[in-house]
């Protein structure tokens, strides 16, 4: 937020870094092993088209991962996203209705800004009201998506209300690259380096690995909590007018579900639900692998009624998997710190 | 002080659930009647039955949101086997095995491997649904014998009491006894608070989590069984999305996400109150949408309301206090 | 009570006294409770379905109301059947979740007097009174099969894009289809796959997405869902298998006017969702009337649609679906 960069940390900083690191390249090892392996068996899932779908697939779930971690970080959770995430596609599709001239810059300003309202509305409830973030955003999860119920009333936004610009945004590309995974990398890469290199960016870790020690450092606990869940939020607003933008059809129940998803992709990428623990581009490579995993399965032709449950195994091995990893890192860390 | 604060608010859902039933009355005269309400209780059924497991695993500050999952595969299983020729009895034993096994993974990946469990059972939350629908696809089991239908749809002769919910009602007895009333039901409070301080206590943590689970799985498969017979269907998708309706009931109850606080008695109350809620609104004919937002709002305000009076009463304290100093 | 029976003798003294042709309608029994419960309220295919119904209910003078859950799990209906039993609806209009679920709340209402009609989707016969079939069954799935067969000339690889793997009328479908699939004529077609995009937008348009990739042969898909084919059209409208994979399936025509005019879509077919909830609106008005009981071969006339007669099993099919294409799609607005 000041632009100034963080102090450097305790000594334990050393193998901590060590530690993440080992994190993420086992995960990379993972989606290489993966996306190869399906490669081998059918060329085709590493033809142009099929990884521009599959990136266009994973966008925006990365997006909303984004603040997902920044909740994660501070040791709360975030269930509403999925629910903001239709309210605002629902929303910004009926302000394209209703103003067929919108410029489409104010569409997004505007996914953003209902985004970051809703966003505070969680983060009143947990960092002033006191209300554990489980419950909630479990409680607003509810509540948003029974807004967007009333909202939309059996009403349907079609790609055919839409306008052709803004559909073209989804569907066009710069370099080959769709404009939507490039702007969800530039989101990223901007969070990235807030998260790693400015003093607010580092407080999140502070909060989450010891809210204690991070109240006697000075940092304002509800401030900053605060601007987490307002942050989430307005991503998570922002993920709906891409959402609007790529699916073109959005109905009351659109997103519905998406909150499982984008946990589970922080979480397989490393960070920890305990708080403190975990970068952007760990998280951002979880949700590459679950979506990798996801196409694989019906690349490779694997049984419908498999899928499911395959993917709920492959997401149990990978949070077990890293957690045995991170384990005897930080055994092989201690061993070394005693020698 | 506290255990204090905690009856008052138990007590005070059990109030509102009377305010409410007196409301649905005003509403509609349709609403207290003997039939509607029989209805009304056999609809939340499951719901209640998963609930009571579910607070004693809160009350160890761990979370399971696998249980829907869990009644969908054993009620999937029940009915593969049933179709497959299986006799009932054997078909509803096996159902249970499965749900005991689904828990006790659960149970052992968190306990053994110290994964988180809200992590865990997201996992989980996938994996079980899909077995379902490996082990039934899409297909529907129906035509079961009318003695195991009817224990699921009738009541117990003579009066209007839905026999799952008399089913429910001795369980919640039970797990009341047990967690109010035994040593290993007060290890789960002590757990809970501070589980570092029970370990060195001498507790066995780990295996009491690990009973949770299973029992957790065995309980869903218990409501498995009630809803497959109580809609004469078995199919992979049976209860899909119930997981949140049982913890918000939970956490309504009083039951601390953080653990170590919270009573059968509140979650009991908090069954009652969302279902009669729930029933009162849709009798008057009030949209599917604002049920959503009300329970959604009943969840947030069960836990916010107690902590701002708290805060008003600290503060009218050190008022008072600072008076009596000066 | 008594009210009811002044107003319904003095409806029926009318009725003699009007014209013999509309003897039968003038005879609907005036403020008739009657309630629509769709698979899923507020989705577009069934608010008009809904609509439809409503509009016939006022008709004929009756109450009506469109109540109903919003996921499509089998039991959200029940706590909605054991309601409307609760407040004494005199009809209940419903499309089913589930074939058996329902039953046993079905038969209690209709112990208690109330007449049951399902229509898009029909639960056990013993759990209803009269079933309003949009098509016959083996007419959707033949005409499915003779469209797609025209569109890939007979020849290739084919995958179908359905519902939720428990929807009750594509699962019907889908098994006519696969019979229908050994007739030599269909020798050279390949069903490779059955997907379900759960009727979700999102899911379908990812399905769709996903057949494409793993079958790279696919020659076409038949998406038998209102949700699914547009969501499977809008993916392949910006593909670059467009005009190469042919797509067909039940669609409504404002979903699906500009796919069809970009030549993504040849050819879809769909009944009339209005028509369907009228028509099952008059059927439970003549049912709660004492007009029929849903015996075969017992006629009632349904407003502007005309004279109707009780088939089989107390089915009653509102009648062969329409085919949409470049040609017809503007002159339909639902």
């Amino acid at each position: 937020m000041t632009g100034r960069a963080a102090p450097t940390l305790a000594p334990s900083q050393n193998w901590f870094a060590r530690l993440l690191r080992v994190r993420e390249v086992s995960l990379v090892a993972l989606l290489l092993i993966v996306t190869l392996g399906t490669a081998a068996i059918n060329p085709l899932f590493l033809s142009f088209g099929s990884l521009k779908d599959l990136f266009l697939n994973v966008a925006i779930i990365a997006l909303v991962v984004v603040g997902e971690t920044i909740i994660l970080l501070m040791k709360h959770v975030d269930l509403s996203v999925s629910s903001v995430v239709g309210l605002s596609a629902f929303l910004s599709g009926s302000l394209f209705v209703a103003f067929p001239g919108l410029p489409l810059p104010l569409a997004f300003v505007f996914g953003l800004l209902l985004g970051a309202v809703l966003g505070s509305v969680n983060g009143l409830l947990v960092a002033y009201g006191k209300v554990p973030a489980l419950v909630a955003t479990l409680g607003t999860l509810y509540v948003f998506r029974g807004v967007t119920y009333a909202v939309v009333h059996g009403g349907q936004i079609n790609a055919s209300n839409l306008p052709p610009a803004f559909l073209g945004f989804a569907t066009g590309s710069v370099l080959g690259i769709p404009n939507l995974v490039l702007l969800v990398l530039v989101v990223m890469l901007g969070f990235g380096i807030y998260l790693g290199n400015y003093r607010g960016g580092r407080e999140y870790y502070a909060l989450g690995s010891n809210a204690e020690a991070a109240v006697l450092a000075g940092i304002n606990v509800k401030r900053r909590t605060m601007i987490g869940f307002a942050l989430s939020g307005a991503i998570a607003g922002l993920a709906g007018v891409l959402y609007l933008a790529r699916f073109g059809t959005v109905d009351a129940t659109a997103g519905t579900g998406l909150e499982l998803q984008v946990i589970a992709a922080a979480v397989v990428g490393g960070v920890s639900i305990n708080g403190g623990v975990g970068t952007l581009f760990g998280a951002g490579v979880g949700a590459l692998l679950l979506g990798v995993m996801g196409s694989a399965l019906v690349t490779l032709r694997a049984p419908g009624f498999y899928q499911q449950a395959i993917q709920g195994a492959l997401l149990l091995a990978a949070i077990s998997f890293d957690m045995l990893a991170s384990r005897s890192a930080a055994r092989r860390a201690a061993k070394g710190r005693q020698s | 002080m506290k255990r204090r604060g905690l009856l008052g608010w138990e007590l005070s859902v059990i109030v509102l659930v009377f305010v409410a039933l007196f409301g649905g009355a005003l509403l509609s005269p349709d609403f207290l009647t003997a039939s509607n309400l029989s209805f009304l209780t056999a609809n939340f059924s499951e719901v209640a039955l998963m609930s009571l497991t579910m607070t004693l695993i809160i009350l160890v500050a761990e979370i399971d949101l696998s249980v829907a999952s869990i009644l969908g595969l054993c009620s999937a299983v029940l009915g593969a086997l049933f179709a497959a020729g299986w006799p009932m009895p054997l078909a509803i034993l096996a159902a249970f095995g499965v749900g005991g096994l689904a828990g006790l993974f659960n149970g052992l990946l968190v306990t053994r491997l110290g994964l988180p469990s809200l992590a865990v059972t997201i996992g989980t939350l996938a994996l079980y649904r899909g077995l379902a629908y490996v082990v039934l696809g899409d297909k529907a089991i129906a035509d079961f014998p009318a003695f195991y239908t009817n224990l699921g749809f009738g009541s117990i002769p003579g009066t209007q009491i839905p026999i799952p919910m008399a089913l429910f009602a001795v369980l919640a007895v039970i797990t009341a006894i047990v967690l109010h009333g035994t040593a290993f039901g007060r290890s789960l409070y002590a757990i809970g608070a501070n589980e570092i301080a029970a370990r060195f206590a001498g507790l066995q943590v780990t295996r009491v989590k690990l009973s949770l689970f299973v029992l957790s799985g065995l309980m869903s498969a218990l409501a498995g069984t009630v809803y497959t017979f109580r809609f004469a269907s078995a199919r992979a998708d049976n209860a899909s999305g119930f997981e949140l309706s049982v913890i918000a009931a939970v956490l309504l109850g009083g039951v601390s996400i953080f653990g170590g606080k919270g009573s059968v008695v509140g979650t009991v109350a908090a069954v009652f109150l969302i279902g009669i809620i729930n029933g009162a609104l849709t009798i008057v004919d009030v949209s599917n949408e604002i049920l959503t937002i009300v329970t959604g709002l009943l969840l947030i305000f069960s836990v916010l309301l107690p902590n701002l009076l708290a805060r008003v009463r600290s503060a009218r304290e050190r008022r008072a206090r600072g008076r009596a100093v000066s | 009570m008594n009210k009811r029976l002044t107003v319904s003798a003095l409806t029926l003294s009318l009725g003699l006294l009007s014209a013999v042709g509309l003897a039968q309608t003038g005879s609907l029994k005036k403020n008739l409770k009657i309630a629509f419960l769709p698979k899923i309220i507020n989705i577009p295919y069934f608010t008009t379905t809904d609509n439809g119904g409503l509009a016939a209910i006022k008709e004929f003078g009756g109450v009506g109301k469109a109540v109903g859950p919003s996921d499509g799990g089998a039991s959200s209906q029940v706590s909605y059947i054991n309601t409307l039993i609760a407040q004494r609806q005199d009809a209940i209009v419903l499309a089913a979740n589930d074939a058996n679920a329902l039953v046993p709340s079905l038969k209690r209402a209709m112990a208690q007097g109330i007449k049951v009609v399902t229509f898009d989707s029909d639960v056990a016969p013993d759990g209803r009174n009269i079933f309003i079939n949009q098509a016959k069954s083996d007419g959707i799935a033949k005409g499915q099969i003779e469209l797609m067969s025209k569109l890939m000339g007979g020849k290739g690889e084919f995958a179908i894009l359905s519902a939720t793997p428990n929807a009750t009328n594509q699962n019907a479908w889908i098994a006519i289809m696969q019979d229908e699939l050994k007739k030599p004529a269909y020798k050279d077609m390949k069903l490779v796959k059955i997907a379900y995009g759960n009727d979700e937008d999102q899911k379908s348009f990812t399905e769709m997405q996903g057949l494409l990739q793993a079958y790279p042969n696919l020659k076409g898909v038949i998406s038998p869902t209102t949700v699914g084919v547009a969501a499977a059209a809008r993916y392949l409208s910006t593909s670059p298998k467009k005009g190469k994979v042919m797509l067909t399936g039940l669609g409504t025509p404002n979903q699906m006017r500009s796919f069809v005019k970009d030549g993504t879509v040849t050819a879809f077919q769909l009944w009339n969702p209005g028509d369907l909830g009228y028509l099952a609106a008059y059927a439970a008005g003549s049912l709660a009337s004492g007009m029929i009981t849903g015996k075969e071969g017992e006629t009632f006339t349904a407003g502007k649609l005309g004279k109707y007669t009780v088939g089989k099993n107390g089915e009653v099919v509102l009648g062969p679906p329409t085919t949409f294409d470049k040609s017809n799609i503007d002159k339909f607005n639902f």
